[in-house]
């Protein structure tokens, strides 16, 4: 079930193409990366998805119906530029914001109540937005984002400036809601992010969309031929695979090698099973952060 | 309720609440009554000590004509002028206020006179000495021509016409007018609308400013639209404007009303007094105090009609600019960057108020009539025309000009504000402002 689709969408800003032609569709309950170098376009997209600007032709649908402005009520967004009134007390402000998304005054009051104690922070409800530091009204932000339970969330850089407690806390909280059947858009330069949580991803490059996928899938198509062998004895280059290094870890020898061959995994697996005893054999992926600057550089 | 209402109800109670707000809501009309009552009440005050002014009259001819008043003191000596000065310097403490001179004879040489003092006499002193110099000298010449009777006759030929203006209302009925006070309300409401305009319409730029700095507006926007976000925060502010201008008519009018029984209590008073001492004739052909003049004059203005017209000139007014000080807002990226672009919104305010000055002189002629027309001008000068009867015709169509001029500049300003606000760290200038309008 795809929850969002977005078709085609051009955005142009005076002589300058901002967005050309960009596809891509969600699947529901799903994390979905949306990557890019800066000023790729991810944040015009974000903002078209959220109805803040309008495309200038394309479309996107939200549960196979035609987005209206009514619907970002069904969002959560976390904007990469983000901030609140610095002279508002946290828990005012935490309300009002919940209330322009639609929630009633009960439901908002019961709903932060539960928050502020899942996060321990009850005792900031009445302090000013000013008193508090950039992680603190980091934590305030991302409630005050997924409070009214929309349907799809979109975090844009969600952890800069959190610090690794807060980005750990974040995380659960965010595959949390997942799993509670929320759909997550995350635009961002973390390609650790991108594997840790993400199932599916689009690469955006100078307004288009120039890698998109499965996170496993392409990963796999950008295999190297590259294994990282462990086993008790040294192995040794031949026809069949190239040695790249090796070392000795306490009677462990751990090897990466390069298949030389277009033979599968097994015909060399055999080939080392010959020369020593194997104790574990795994073929190495390139990480995202690979990925991304090789397909941005070309 | 709805997400327009929120907005307008958050930028309303966060500026009310202030202790600014407080303090300017309930000071200003304590000022106000301050200003009229505190100098009527200084001036009765007599200032008990008294001055003495030493004279040294060469002529030894002026004793008779400088009298001594509650407050002024003319003692005459016949020392050199050099001596009187050494004793003062000497003695270091001043033992009379001002030393006068009179060196020869005033009718053939009026600059005879001089005053001489450490500090510098006051206005009063000059004026009753040389009032009393000049009237002498007067008479002196009068005489000089020696007809039989002229000082009588000069003194009845003496006029004082104050011309009593009465204005014939709608129904025929007669109310007394004056001049003066037309200006007056004339010249205050227009000021009010001046600084009403300005400030609140900063206070919606710095709004829009710091919603950006902060970096909270990509947050609301992504709930509710630009435009309804830009005209909560210039409704909201409006509504604190006008809870502030109520409150000043409200305090200001029980001040005055409170004061004014108090006056009219005393002079109740006296006139029973009056009664009973039998004195009956007297207490009726005593002129009406200054007050119940004046009350009578203001009976004479119909406030409800100026005071509606306050608020449609003010709302119109601030409608018309606050949406352009918004666009401002939206398109820096600090407070101090709004300097270049609030100049030419404050230039034709600032324009305006001068004009409503010039306008209030002739409040008919070619210059407040267009003033009064064009939008950018009318809500101020409109203001001081108003006193002064302005044909209906007139009113309504700078209102609807205002009307339809506001309504441009808010679309216009919705513009360039929707794009605005999501631009970060970029110069903008005045070209590109256009361009946002095509977006």
């Amino acid at each position: 079930m795809i929850l969002l689709e977005v078709e085609n969408v051009v955005k142009q800003f005076a002589g300058h193409l901002a967005l050309d032609s960009v596809s891509l569709s969600v699947p529901e309950n799903t994390i979905y990366g949306l990557l890019g170098p800066n000023g790729a376009g991810k944040t015009t997209l974000i903002r078209i998805i959220n109805c803040i600007t309008a495309p200038d032709s394309g479309e996107v649908r939200l549960s196979g119906k035609r987005m209206t402005p009514g619907d970002v009520e069904q969002i959560g967004y976390l904007p990469e530029e983000r901030g609140l009134y610095r002279k508002m007390k946290v828990g005012e402000q935490a309300l009002y914001l919940a209330r322009l998304k639609g929630m009633s005054k009960q439901d908002a009051l019961k709903a932060l109540k539960y928050w502020f104690e899942k996060f321990e922070i009850e005792e900031w409800w009445n302090k000013k937005v000013e008193e508090l530091s950039k992680g603190m009204a980091q934590k305030v932000q991302f409630i005050t984002t997924i409070l009214h339970d929309p349907k799809l969330l979109i975090f844009d850089e969600p952890f800069s400036g959190f610090d690794p407690v807060n980005t750990d806390l974040m995380k659960r909280e965010i595959l949390n809601l997942r799993d509670k059947g929320a759909t997550i858009i995350f635009s961002t330069h973390n390609m650790e992010t991108v594997e840790d949580l993400c199932e599916n991803i689009s690469l955006v490059d100078q307004a288009k969309i120039v890698l998109q996928g499965n996170v496993a899938d392409i990963r796999a198509s950008y295999a190297t031929k590259t294994y990282l062998v462990r086993s008790t004895g040294k192995v040794l280059g031949n026809e069949a695979f190239t040695l790249i290094s090796q070392s000795d870890k306490h009677g462990i020898v751990e090897s990466v090698i390069k298949k030389q061959t277009t033979e599968g995994n097994n015909a060399l697996l055999e080939e080392l099973m010959g020369q020593t005893d194997i104790l574990s054999f795994e073929q190495l992926l390139p990480g995202m952060n690979d990925i991304f600057i090789e397909t941005v550089r070309k | 309720m709805s997400k327009i209402s929120l907005i307008i109800k958050r930028e309303y109670t966060t500026r009310v609440i202030k202790k600014s707000f407080i303090i300017l809501t309930f000071l200003t009309p304590i000022l106000f009554a301050g200003m009229i009552t505190v100098p009527l009440w200084l001036s009765s005050i007599k200032d008990s000590n008294k001055k003495h002014i030493i004279v040294v009259d060469k002529t030894n001819s002026y004793s008779q004509v400088l009298k001594n008043n509650e407050t002024y003191v003319f003692d005459f000596v016949n020392k050199p002028v050099a001596e009187i000065k050494k004793e003062n310097t000497d003695k270091g403490e001043n033992e009379f206020t001002a030393l006068l001179v009179i060196s020869g004879d005033l009718s053939e040489n009026p600059k005879a006179a001089a005053l001489y003092s450490d500090k510098q006499v006051n206005l009063e002193l000059k004026s009753y000495i040389s009032g009393m110099l000049s009237k002498f000298v007067e008479q002196q010449k009068l005489a000089a021509y020696n007809i039989p009777h002229l000082k009588e006759m000069v003194e009845k030929s003496k006029a004082n016409i104050d011309i009593p203006t009465i204005k014939w209302g709608d129904n025929g009925q007669e109310k007394v007018g004056s001049a003066e006070l037309a200006l007056g309300i004339g010249m205050i409401s227009a000021f009010v609308i001046y600084m009403f305009i300005i400030i609140y319409g900063a206070q919606v730029m710095s709004g829009v400013v710091q919603e950006k700095t902060s970096r909270i507006v990509e947050v609301i926007i992504s709930s509710v639209k630009p435009f309804e976000l830009m005209m909560g925060k210039i409704i909201g502010i409006a509504l604190v404007g006008l809870t502030q201008f109520f409150m000043w008519v409200i305090l200001t009018g029980s001040i005055l009303f409170i004061g004014t029984r108090f006056i009219g209590g005393v002079d109740m008073a006296s006139v029973q007094q009056a009664n009973q001492a039998g004195m009956q004739s007297m207490a009726a052909t005593q002129s009406p105090g200054e007050m119940q003049q004046l009350f009578a004059l203001l009976h004479g203005f119909d406030f409800m009609q100026i005071i509606i017209l306050f608020v449609l000139y003010f709302l119109g007014g601030y409608l018309l600019y606050a949406s352009l000080f918004a666009a401002v807002g939206s398109a820096v990226d600090s407070e101090t960057d709004t300097q270049q672009f609030s100049l030419p919104l404050t230039l034709p305010i600032i324009f305006a108020i001068y004009a409503a000055i010039y306008s209030a002189q002739n409040p008919d002629g070619p210059l407040a009539f267009w003033c009064s027309m064009i939008p950018f001008t009318s809500p101020i000068v409109m203001m001081v025309r108003l006193p002064f009867d302005v044909p209906a015709w007139q009113i309504i169509l700078s209102l609807t000009i205002l009307v339809l001029s506001f309504i441009g500049t808010t679309w216009m300003a919705g513009k360039i504000y929707r794009t605005g606000i999501l631009m970060y760290g970029k110069k903008v200038t005045w070209k590109e402002m256009m361009k946002w309008l095509r977006y």
